[in-house]
């Protein structure tokens, strides 16, 4: 298997006396989609918006491409490379489809936009992911559905060279040929070599894409596990009670003694 | 990994060979395509300044089929000069606007700017005798605190401006038009500092912020000009501000400057456009709008230049000076909100405030730019109203000012909820305003019949605002 694009060691995390992330390793692969999953509360978003430099962490180390890192802020882990989708979908139903996509690291000298050469970008990006859907890229994205909302804010993402993308429930509230297109979308991202991550309630979503699967329950890492070594039901056990037979945490009073 | 993707390939969704691709996405169309798309935008509930178009043509139909004397020529100059001030102060309240803020200071602020111009001119620069000790020492305080917070905040113009006012003060440069106009802006830039400062970085609502130093404004023109006084403005350069005008020949000058710019502007992006394949608008379409203002403003300009004095004695003429302000300011601020990086941070903290910040952008420095931006500009409109009136009171800025800029630039299209709107609403919107006070003084209407029906006016562009939303968001998705 390949060097992990991104590792997380020993992370914690309390919002005052919530301690929400216990001591949590997480590997991220280039080339590959690694499904984080979790009961409601299990640490998911938090993890992801620690990583994405929303939170600061407690302790713990982020290693990218091997070296240690400190992310201090959204700015800090976009400069390594690393890109979130959230859930609530981070766009400006003002602007848009262009001007979303470049929001914040705007093309141009002095101050002005270079709304040409932004444009094309964004064109070449939405087509090599065979994106489908949308008439104009200038369309408004108060006008777009769901998926296409959704598949603006992926494509976003990947307009940066980015090497780490996070999925925050991408197809939370979509429909079923919107989820298939955004599901498309995730596994193109891993076959043009980025590490994705997808964050997903959906076990049929899950089991589609991901090639591994990492468990969080209550706070810890329950296991990392391959998509192809565990069944359906063993994943719901890890979700929901934290273990499955030989996987996830031992039983607290092995771990007592 | 290849059995997931044959799987999930584009080719077996229901729908996937009906839906048209980004990669062959319609760049141009034809102008009856660009029309069905502006009538779909129109029924979705995007009318930005159609309605204020539509109400400024219907307003001049009636008022000068109703009143002999509206469609004269000293009247429509008149009329320029009126709005102008509102216009300025206006276009400044489309930034705070833009953000889902409102600033109600911008009007009794406008005054502080006007009083302390006026204070010192009349005392001859030395505004340490005008204010007395106490109060020269509190306002050189204040400029100072406006320095620091515009720093704390990497607001440089802010800070420069704001000590470009302390050092007028302190140093006693002698009075002079110019310099107290910009006296006057750096007195603005300095409280919309204090007011930005106060709203982003200590996060108190703007409405509350803005209310309290409407007041505290009000009284401080009061201070500085004194219980029932009036500071004149003998000065002509502050005069003609708002009463000169151009010669023709420099009439003629701002007609080709200003629609040869335009049109150069215009044209060279959209062919520039055309050649690089990227979404345009119709040819034909652009080239109607571009002939449309020209011959607008050119048939606007000759009528400028005749005669329009009432009396044999003396002869007016030329394009009021209020015009090419208006203008440049209007040029100056649509750059900015459209073209530059600053101004699309505007408009996106305006729209998803989140987003803005999760995409890197200092919202908290936008906040408190766009209060500096309006004060500034209140400034500016603070200078026309007095070169108008003549003198500065301790009502300047105060009444219904504020209300009317506000008035301006809802009724011209910009919404109160934040994130839409264009500089060219604040004209539009306050031409309606201004015609209509102009119409119904003219038709010798009663005060109290201008100002519900101002209201209403008003009332009616907030329903459009607010029902066009309604329909924004439901006819989509």
């Amino acid at each position: 298997m390949s060097e992990p694009i991104l590792e997380l060691r020993g992370i914690n995390k309390s919002f005052g006396p919530v301690h929400v992330l216990h001591d949590i390793d997480f590997d991220v692969h280039p080339g590959q989609v690694t499904a984080l999953v979790g009961d409601n509360g299990a640490g998911k978003s938090t993890l992801v918006k620690c990583i994405a430099g929303i939170h600061p962490t407690d302790s713990g180390q982020v290693l990218f491409n091997g070296d240690e890192v400190h992310i201090h802020g959204p700015r800090d882990a976009a400069n390594l490379g690393i890109e979130v989708v959230y859930q609530d979908l981070a766009l400006c139903d003002n602007l848009d489809i262009v001007q979303n996509m470049f929001l914040g690291r705007e093309r141009g000298k002095l101050g002005m936009l270079n709304e040409a050469d932004m444009e094309q970008a964004a064109r070449t990006t939405l087509t090599s992911l065979s994106v489908r859907t949308v008439k104009s890229v200038r369309t408004q994205v108060a006008s777009l559905s769901g998926g296409q909302r959704q598949t603006v804010a992926i494509a976003k993402a990947v307009l940066w060279n980015s090497k780490v993308v996070l999925l925050d429930e991408p197809t939370a509230a979509l429909g079923v040929a919107q989820t298939r297109q955004v599901l498309d979308l995730v596994r193109r991202l891993a076959e043009q070599g980025l590490g994705v991550v997808l964050i997903s309630h959906n076990m049929n979503d899950v089991f589609e894409v991901a090639d591994r699967i990492a468990c969080l329950y209550l706070g810890r890492m329950a296991a990392e596990v391959n998509t192809k070594d565990v069944t359906h039901g063993q994943v719901v056990e890890l979700i929901t009670a934290g273990r499955s037979g030989d996987l996830g945490i031992a039983r607290p009073e092995t771990a007592t003694i | 990994m290849s059995k997931t993707t044959s799987e999930t390939s584009p080719q077996d969704t229901p729908q996937g060979a009906a839906i048209s691709d980004f990669g062959i996405d319609t760049t141009s169309q034809s102008t009856g395509e660009a029309a069905r798309d502006y009538v779909a935008r129109l029924r979705g509930g995007e009318l930005g300044s159609l309605p204020a178009l539509l109400g400024v043509i219907v307003l001049l139909i009636v008022f000068s089929s109703l009143a002999d004397t509206f469609l004269t020529l000293g009247n429509i100059a008149n009329l320029l000069a009126q709005g102008a001030s509102v216009v300025i102060i206006a276009m400044g309240l489309v930034f705070v606007l833009l953000l889902g803020e409102i600033d109600l200071s911008a009007g009794t602020a406008s005054g502080v700017c006007a009083s302390v111009m006026a204070l010192h001119l009349v005392k001859g620069g030395n505004l340490l005798g005008g204010m007395g000790d106490t109060v020269f020492y509190l306002f050189c305080g204040i400029l100072v605190l406006a320095a620091v917070f515009a720093a704390m905040m990497r607001i440089w113009a802010g800070t420069a401006l704001s000590l470009v006012a302390l050092g007028i003060a302190l140093f006693g440069v002698p009075a002079n038009a110019w310099v107290e106009m910009l006296l006057a802006v750096c007195v603005g830039a300095a409280i919309g500092s204090i007011t930005g400062f106060l709203v982003a970085r200590v996060g108190i609502p703007s409405f509350v912020v803005t209310l309290a130093l409407f007041l505290a404004w009000g009284g401080v023109i009061l201070q500085f000009i004194g219980q029932g006084g009036t500071l004149g403005l003998n000065d002509d350069t502050l005069f003609n501000v708002a009463n000169g005008n151009l010669s023709t020949a420099g009439s003629w000058a701002l007609f080709v400057l200003a629609t040869g710019g335009y049109a150069a502007v215009v044209l060279g992006r959209h062919f520039s456009r055309l050649r690089r394949g990227l979404v345009a608008s119709p040819t034909p379409m652009v080239l109607a709008k571009v002939g449309a203002v020209v011959l607008l403003a050119a048939v606007a300009t000759y009528a400028l230049t005749l005669n329009r004095s009432q009396s044999s004695v003396v002869v007016i003429t030329g394009v009021p000076f209020v015009v090419p302000i208006v203008l440049v300011l209007l040029v100056i601020g649509t750059f900015v909100l459209e073209r530059t990086r600053y101004g699309r941070h505007v408009y996106a903290v305006g729209g998803n405030k989140e987003a803005a910040r999760r995409a890197g952008i200092n919202v908290a420095q936008i906040r408190m730019s766009v209060f500096v931006i309006a004060s500034t500009l209140a400034a500016i409109g603070a200078i026309v109203y007095s070169s108008k009136v003549g003198s500065v009171d301790p009502n300047a800025g105060g009444g219904n000012t504020l209300l009317m800029a506000v008035g301006a630039a809802v009724i011209g299209g910009t919404s109160l909820f934040g994130g839409k709107g264009k500089l060219r609403d604040a004209v539009i919107g306050g031409a309606v305003l201004a015609i209509i006070q102009n119409g119904m003084g003219l038709l010798k209407q009663p005060a109290a019949v201008v100002f519900i029906v101002t209201g209403l006016v008003l009332l009616l562009a907030a329903s459009v605002d607010a029902l066009s939303r309604r329909r924004a968001a439901t006819t989509v998705r």
